[in-house]
């Protein structure tokens, strides 16, 4: 019977290597509905200062939170960063623990890679020209993480709200710095 | 099933998937002419601001939920990668075309294969067509 089963699954996978599974999903590159709300949850708008001065308040930022800067392209409002930190959860390891106490072992989460694109663009002003005392800024934030098997276990975008809302604020005291020349 | 058939199978599986030919064929390999490729791949937009295109081309990608990977002005081009379960890259290149307008050029790869699918282009112009207000014209 089990055998059996496993000759199932071999012969499934067999068929799923030679025709390909990996077809793009249909709405990889649609607009989602709920593409606007999180534009605003990853948008700020700030106010007297340039966008020069802004990228590097934002550089500073980044790297207040331990990012390293792989990239950046000033004359288009770019900034590219990432680091690569632990992917331990307590949850996780105590769970593993429990299943290795009935001798059976699993992987846990070990490292992840964090990475962000932090892009800014002047806002438009009433007549439709740029302005150059006020900028928008956007940021959009991924993972992937690896298992102690050094398997892929997640690939996401962040959207968790609290972690925008707490960047911004870091952001808006680097800005008052920058402004300030402190 | 003996462990030794088991093999087997396993064995002709892999090679069911990854079939005979060397590995770096891929190097060069392509499942449509150029002619097809880009007959899908790129639009023109009867604009002559390049900076501007790009900056709503790194809009548009942030709105899809990309995080950009590189940006350069000067050679015209942005990468960027979205992680939602799957890795999806995009190399979106933007060039003059004439003395009237700039040609959008956008090529994507899905995990390891290359996306040859027009749709998914389509989708991209469309929510580019948005940003940019104007309207991407296909070109031959």
């Amino acid at each position: 019977m089990v055998r059996h089963r496993i000759a199932t699954v071999l012969v499934a996978a067999c068929l799923v290597a030679a025709s390909g599974c990996a077809t793009i999903p249909k709405d990889a590159l649609v607009l989602s509905p709920d593409s606007l709300e999180r534009r605003q949850l990853q948008t700020r708008r700030i106010d007297g200062i340039t966008e020069k001065e802004l990228l590097s308040a934002a550089a500073g930022v980044l790297q207040d939170l331990g990012f390293n800067i792989d990239e950046s392209e000033t004359r288009l409002g770019v900034i590219v960063a990432s680091k690569d930190r632990s992917a331990f959860t307590p949850t996780q390891l105590a769970g593993a623990i429990a299943l290795a106490l009935f001798g059976v072992s699993t992987s846990i989460d070990k490292t992840q890679k964090i990475r962000v694109s932090l892009v800014t663009r002047p806002a438009i002003a009433a007549d439709g020209s740029a302005r150059t005392d006020s900028q928008m800024l956007r940021i959009t934030i991924q993972r992937m993480v690896w298992n102690t098997a050094n398997q892929v276990t997640r690939i996401e975008s962040i959207e968790e709200p609290e972690i925008y809302q707490a960047f911004f604020e870091k952001l808006s005291k680097s800005v008052f710095l920058e402004v300030q020349e402190i | 099933m003996k462990s030794a058939s088991r093999a087997a199978l396993v064995t002709a599986c892999l090679m069911a998937g990854y079939g005979c030919a060397p590995s770096t064929e891929a190097v060069l390999e392509t499942s449509q002419s150029a002619v097809a490729l880009r007959s899908f791949q790129q639009r023109a937009f009867d604009t002559t601001d390049r900076e501007k295109t790009l900056r709503t081309v790194i809009a548009t990608l942030q709105d899809l939920s990309f995080v950009v990977d590189k940006a350069d002005l000067e050679l015209g081009t942005v990468s960027a990668t979205k992680l939602s379960g799957y890795q999806l890259r995009i190399t979106v290149t933007v060039r003059p075309r004439g003395t009237t307008q700039l040609l959008v050029r956008a090529n994507a790869q899905y995990m390891d294969k290359a996306v040859e699918d027009p749709k998914p282009y389509q989708d991209f112009f469309v929510a580019l067509e948005k940003s940019m207000f104007l309207t991407a014209h296909q070109v031959d």
